[in-house]
């Protein structure tokens, strides 16, 4: 084979080879082609629509005018945008954050059951993230329902006063991020369970010769080995709860007073419903690049941890 | 070989043959419909609502040789707008759609003119009420039909026992099944509506009106304020919110109401109106015969004592909240002409009252000529239920829209983020100040209003 990938020996026995038999001989071009299938995706499915969002983001109401960044300048004036900005990091940091603890601690009572007994328990803790989440949420509603909420008749039995879960805007809040813990700490689970069973036994061993705590173990073997999926997890995790949508449509839709709005819901009521597709356009760009800064540092660190290794 | 086979004779015989059986089968291909009209309709919360349509979809095609592909989209999780918005962005889809309140005007530049089919209906069946050609007539031209299937009303549902065991009111004989006001039907105003809500309240029966971002909760909040003839923005597009003495009083007079409401109305959806009556919880909600219509299957003990009535007064007039459909014909559309016959067809006296009475008196005609159907007297129990359902002569009211007067294209963006309930909640619930709330409404109002 010559140096360039060609099929030189075949080609001198059949004659010389014409410009199109060279051109389909190239490595490079055998590797055009074969990505090829990849990018029409990439750029079908992911590229146009991004532009076509950000292009439709510059248009008047009407999608007649191009208005340039109007949208997002009248965005950045509105207190009610801010308070949908807020929210939306209130709620994606905080339901991460308690997915990860959830998941850590599940994971690792999971780890010490013996194999035999484990597979049932894994089983049943993954229910609620298998269960559609539109479902799920619908039970979650008739339970927190403002007039008969279930949840509230048993707090009666016990004599807690009823609680205004949808009403009240601090525990509408509340509502949705314990959904939305409930559907996504399994995930997070069945990550941190795969990363802990492949940490060789060997480290902790030598652990307990050192005469390491079990304190110690965790700080020093445990999450050092599955910091690279911690931070993948938690990153993937994220993108997933900000771009959330269907748990605050169906439980409180945004109410009370918008004080539960969340970016995607937010974009869907000025998009869709109130008719401003451009507006909405620029109320769902503004996840990007706050999402883009955090995948950059998420994935920054993961790089810098697997040079440091090698 | 083939071509050798193939003798001039036998070829003449062959094309003689295929030019007999073209021939004598024209009659049977003419018979066939050669138009395939393609529809989308509102899929009716009634079971029954959709038969209707479809059956007066295919009478009409048989009689014009058409052929009716009807869809049925539901406007759950907002499947109709969404569809909508897809079929106006690729410019293809069906022929015609049902359009909820707002989409004729936010779709106006994308759908065909039907003034010539409005032009003849109304010629016929005379004027469409205002809010109907509010949002229908989009700068002067009608860009859809007013449609009958799906479109509602959203009176006052009384529990009469309640009503008068706790505040003295004979709503039956103030509203009777007939074309006559009762005794006490003058002083049906939100004054004595307010005395009742309190006392009401304190028997353990509340009013059940939301004051949510749903839409009962912005119906009928845009009904009282329509009443109190209090508007946030002009027909020009102006924000007449500063100063506005009116609106400052019908904001106060909700706040006042909204006490003596349950806690959790801010809370509440569509749906929960309607469970606040059907278990007997609630005096009085707003909204569709749909409400006691679940009663009378799941608690007729409830039903049988439920009896609706039009909105009170205020010092403007009567408001009764008023939730449309419209039937549209894209103008990407190669069928125009078939069409607007069907939708005429389905907007006829016959038509009609076979929509509204196999919706159970559910759907309302966009024409008052048409508000004499029998199905809203014979419907019960109790008979009579409903015979108010329908805008009548003798309600003096009038059908109202939420933020109307105010350019649909804003209208639309104040309704869907329910600012006129939002700014009674900031006032309740947040604490604030109802000139603070007012305040804020403005500047809200004025973000609706900036880029076009």
């Amino acid at each position: 084979m010559a140096a360039d990938g060609s099929l030189a020996g075949a080609a001198l026995r059949r004659g010389a080879p014409n410009s199109l038999q060279r051109f389909a001989r190239r490595r490079s071009s055998i590797a055009v082609l074969m990505t090829t299938p990849l990018l029409v995706i990439i750029i079908g499915l992911v590229a146009y629509p991004a532009v076509y969002a950000i292009y439709l983001s510059m248009l008047n109401r009407r999608m007649t005018e191009f208005v340039g960044t109007l949208n997002y300048e009248i965005l950045l004036e509105s207190e009610t945008f801010w308070m949908v900005a807020f929210q939306s990091c209130f709620f994606a940091i905080t339901a991460v954050l308690l997915k990860a603890m959830i998941g850590f601690w599940l994971a690792h009572m999971l780890h010490d059951i013996p194999d035999k007994g484990q597979r049932k328990w894994r089983g049943m803790l993954l229910v609620p993230w298998v269960i559609p989440p539109a479902l799920s949420t619908l039970g979650w509603w008739w339970m927190f329902d403002p007039s008969y909420s279930s949840i509230n008749w048993l707090l009666a039995v016990i004599s807690v006063p009823e609680v205004p879960w949808l009403g009240h805007h601090w525990w509408a809040r509340i509502a949705i991020i314990m959904v939305n813990v409930w559907i996504g700490a399994p995930f997070f689970m069945i990550m941190y369970l795969a990363a802990l069973k492949s940490v060789p036994e060997q480290l902790y061993e030598a652990a307990a010769i050192d005469g390491a705590t079990g304190f110690q173990r965790l700080r020093y073997v445990t999450l050092p080995m599955m910091a690279n999926i911690i931070s993948i997890t938690v990153l993937f995790s994220l993108i997933v709860t900000f771009a959330n949508y269907d748990i605050v449509r169906v439980l409180t839709n945004g109410g009370p007073r918008d004080l539960t709005h969340v970016f995607a819901s937010y974009a869907f009521q000025v998009g869709i419903l109130s008719g401003n597709i451009p507006r909405g356009a620029a109320v769902s760009l503004f996840m990007f690049p706050i999402l883009a800064i955090c995948a950059f540092f998420v994935l920054r660190s993961v790089v810098r941890r697997n040079k440091e290794q090698m | 070989m083939a071509d050798k086979d193939l003798s001039r004779r036998a070829l003449l015989g062959a094309g003689a043959t295929a030019f007999a059986a073209g021939t004598l089968s024209a009659p049977a291909v003419f018979a066939q419909p050669t138009t395939t009209l393609r529809c989308g309709f509102w899929d009716h919360w009634v079971p029954a609502g959709n038969g209707a349509i479809r059956e007066l979809c295919a009478e009409w095609g048989q009689q014009n040789r058409v052929n009716v592909q009807v869809d049925f989209i539901t406007s759950v999780g907002n499947q109709n707008l969404l569809t909508i918005a897809a079929q106006a962005q690729s410019r293809s889809g069906h022929d015609l759609l049902s359009f909820p309140t707002w989409e004729p005007a936010a779709k106006a530049d994308l759908l065909e003119p039907v003034d010539d089919v409005m032009g003849r209906l109304i010629g016929k069946y005379g004027p469409v009420n205002d809010a109907a050609e509010y949002l229908g007539k989009i700068r002067g031209t009608w860009r859809a039909i007013p449609a009958v299937s799906g479109t509602q009303m959203k009176p006052a549902c009384v529990r009469f026992d309640l009503m008068e065991q706790h505040a003295g009111i004979d709503i039956r004989a103030m509203w009777p099944a007939e074309n006559r006001r009762g005794p006490g039907a003058d002083s049906w105003n939100w004054d004595t509506f307010l005395a009742a809500a309190e006392k009401c309240h304190a028997a353990g029966v509340p009013f059940g009106m939301p004051m949510g971002s749903f839409t009962d909760a912005v119906d009928t909040t845009g009904a009282i304020l329509a009443s109190f003839g209090a508007s946030m923005m002009d027909a020009r597009g102006n924000v007449t919110v500063r100063g506005n003495a009116k609106l400052k009083t019908a904001v106060e007079y909700l706040v006042r109401l909204a006490r003596f409401l349950p806690n959790d109305v801010w809370a509440w959806d569509d749906g929960a109106n309607n469970r606040a009556l059907i278990s007997g919880r609630s005096a009085l909600i707003f909204n569709p015969p749909s409400a006691w219509a679940v009663a009378k299957r799941d608690a007729p003990q409830v039903a049988e004592k439920c009896w609706t009535v039009p909105m009170p007064a205020g010092p403007e007039g009567r408001f009764v909240p008023y939730l449309p459909y419209f039937w549209g014909i894209w103008s990407f559309s190669r069928n125009k002409g078939p069409a607007k016959q069907l939708l005429e067809f389905l907007s006829e006296r016959a038509s009609a009252e076979k929509q509204t009475n196999t919706s159970n008196g559910y759907d309302i005609p966009p024409f008052s000529s048409m508000s004499d159907f029998p199905v809203w007297a014979n419907e019960g129990p109790p008979v009579g239920t409903v015979y108010n359902y329908p805008l009548r002569e003798h309600h003096n009211a009038r059908a109202s829209v939420a933020q109307a007067p105010a350019p649909a294209e804003f209208a639309v963006q104040a309704y869907q983020q329910a600012l006129n309930t939002k700014v009674v909640a900031r006032v309740n619930q947040g604490g604030e100040t109802v000139d603070q709330a007012l305040a804020w409404l403005e500047r809200e109002l004025n973000t609706i209003r900036r880029g076009g």
